[in-house]
């Protein structure tokens, strides 16, 4: 019986591990999306009835893309003898042996996979389901829970994604050379949306939500293991497990959010923030800055810093200057703010504020005011501070917000 | 596989005779390109909506009105018909349109028969 057990748990491992492996091989063999993730799944129910009465094979990856692959076309002979699908697919499929390498000359599947679902051409939250479908092999079900939609909806928008995918011809490849860079920070963008999206929620319903964040670092190292030498690739996953590492810090026993400064150091986990840190200076290694690479280091700042007020603001106000100068954007506007208050004194930190009020793109974004309202009780000026609080309460979108907020103003008295 | 990239552009913004001389030689050069990749299938540049003309058939009864079916910001200005291996590359023919500077090209697969 143990074998049974050892058999059985060999296959939930190979799932979590090869499952993308799996499908991103099926789908360039037969082109379609659909007949691919059933028949992956279908190869790891096999599995699950065979190996633990003929063994554990010796490469259990090459046996579930045979099973599958044999799965597929079967099931393509049988429901299209003389019919356009064989046809197509014997015009159009050359055997996987002879297929074409890779203009980029990159040739793993899985980064096939990952570009096609990051696809510039998807809505975005279509390219986050299919990165968590297809390559994450997380259900349907548990996809729409973690999104907060219904399990019709995400099945939906799955659907139409892969329609698109296929009826606009959007390629299976990694992108030539010319277009690598800016399809890359399509990539990276869906994964650190995705690690955000887990990051974000709170309490203790929100697992699912929280297990993103896991499902994003998880793409993150893939995508450094398929990608090694590119420096965005490592910034992305340093950022991650460095923000990650004070997961367990970020919430107080109510559920509510507990900010960078009031948080129990002792919590934060030492082993994730030595390897961001370790990832980060491999990124750095490559000698190509970039915009992950300036939040891993910002990060890094915070997370290697012995206390709140021993935090190196100097090092980050000037790290978020050059963030702002390649990837200039109001809310990195606003976080340097910040830090140069923090650095040199709320007033300059308030000049900036009203440079950005000035501009009009934040409007109606809590953080501004409630940024504001901090910087002017740290002055020391409670009537302008408590009335940027109650602006920030009107537009601040949930209740833990809301709650951080209140406690903040009544901490602050009117002026005298 | 092939796609129809419909040039989609404001139609009111006036053109000094400069701009249209350059706009013209933009155009000559974009479909010299396409033609030199071996894409190009077709194109059409289309007269303003104010010669356009809306056709229904309503009940069996036809009705005719002046001007284009939806009334929008940007007008179909004209159109490509491109033959490409895949969205990238039908997406790289659109970028070189002159218009998609200040309107936007939508790219189309066409519904092959």
């Amino acid at each position: 019986m143990g074998d049974v057990a050892a058999a059985r748990a060999a296959v939930a491992d190979t799932f979590r591990a090869e499952w993308a492996t799996v499908v991103a091989y099926l789908i360039r063999v037969v082109g379609d999306w659909d007949l691919a993730e059933e028949c992956a799944q279908d190869a790891f129910t096999k599995a699950w009835e065979r190996w633990p009465a003929d063994g554990v094979p010796t490469s259990p990856t090459a046996w579930l893309k045979t099973t599958a692959r044999n799965r597929a076309y079967d099931r393509l002979r049988r429901a299209s003898v003389g019919q356009t699908k064989l046809k197509e697919l014997t015009v159009t499929t050359p055997p996987p042996e002879i297929q074409e390498p890779d203009q980029s000359g990159v040739g793993d599947d899985r980064l096939r996979l990952m570009f096609t679902c990051c696809h510039p051409a998807l809505p975005v939250e279509a390219q986050v389901a299919l990165t968590l479908r297809t390559l994450a092999g997380l259900t349907t079900a548990e996809i729409a829970r973690a999104f907060l939609v219904s399990e019709e909806t995400m099945a939906k928008r799955l659907v139409r994604a892969k329609h698109k995918i296929q009826d606009a011809a959007i390629p299976y490849r990694v992108p030539p050379a010319h277009q690598l860079l800016e399809r890359l920070t399509g990539v990276l963008a869906v994964i650190y949306g995705l690690f955000n999206e887990g990051y974000g929620a709170s309490g203790g319903a929100d697992l699912i939500r929280r297990s993103l964040c896991d499902e994003a670092i998880r793409l993150g190292r893939l995508l450094v293991e398929l990608m090694p030498d590119e420096p965005e690739a490592r910034g992305l996953l340093s950022v991650m497990l460095l923000h990650n590492a004070r997961r367990a810090a970020r919430l107080d026993s109510d559920g509510d959010l507990v900010t960078l400064e009031d948080q129990d150091r002792r919590l934060w986990d030492r082993t994730a923030i030595d390897e961001g840190c370790a990832v980060l200076d491999q990124a750095i290694r490559l000698r190509l800055p970039g915009p992950y690479q300036l939040l891993a280091a910002i990060a890094a700042c915070h997370a290697t810093a012995p206390s709140s007020e021993e935090t190196d603001w100097i090092e980050i106000s000037a790290l978020y200057g050059r963030l702002e100068e390649i990837n200039p954007s109001p809310v990195v506007a606003l976080n340097r703010a910040v830090a140069v208050a923090m650095a040199d004194g709320p007033s300059v930190g308030l000049s900036l504020i009203d440079e950005i009020e000035r501009s009009g793109a934040l409007r109606g974004y809590y953080l501004l005011p409630a940024t504001r309202a901090d910087l002017l009780r740290r002055l020391g000026r409670g009537s302008a501070a408590r009335a940027a609080y109650q602006e920030a309460l009107g537009l601040a979108p949930t209740d833990a917000e809301r709650r951080y907020l209140t406690r903040r103003l009544t901490d602050v008295s009117e002026d005298p | 596989m092939r796609y129809v990239l419909l040039v989609c552009d404001d139609e009111s913004v006036e053109l000094s005779q400069e701009e249209v001389a350059r706009l013209y030689a933009e155009y000559t050069a974009c479909e010299d390109e396409m033609r030199s990749r071996g894409v190009l299938v077709g194109r059409e540049r289309l007269r303003p909506t104010s010669a356009s003309t809306s056709v229904r058939v309503r009940a069996g009864q036809l009705v005719i009105a002046d001007g284009p079916f939806a009334e929008t910001k940007e007008q179909i200005a004209g159109y490509f018909v491109v033959d490409c291996a895949d969205l990238d590359e039908a997406i790289e023919m659109a970028r070189l349109i002159p218009a998609a500077e200040h309107g936007t090209i939508e790219v189309r697969p066409v519904w092959e028969m």
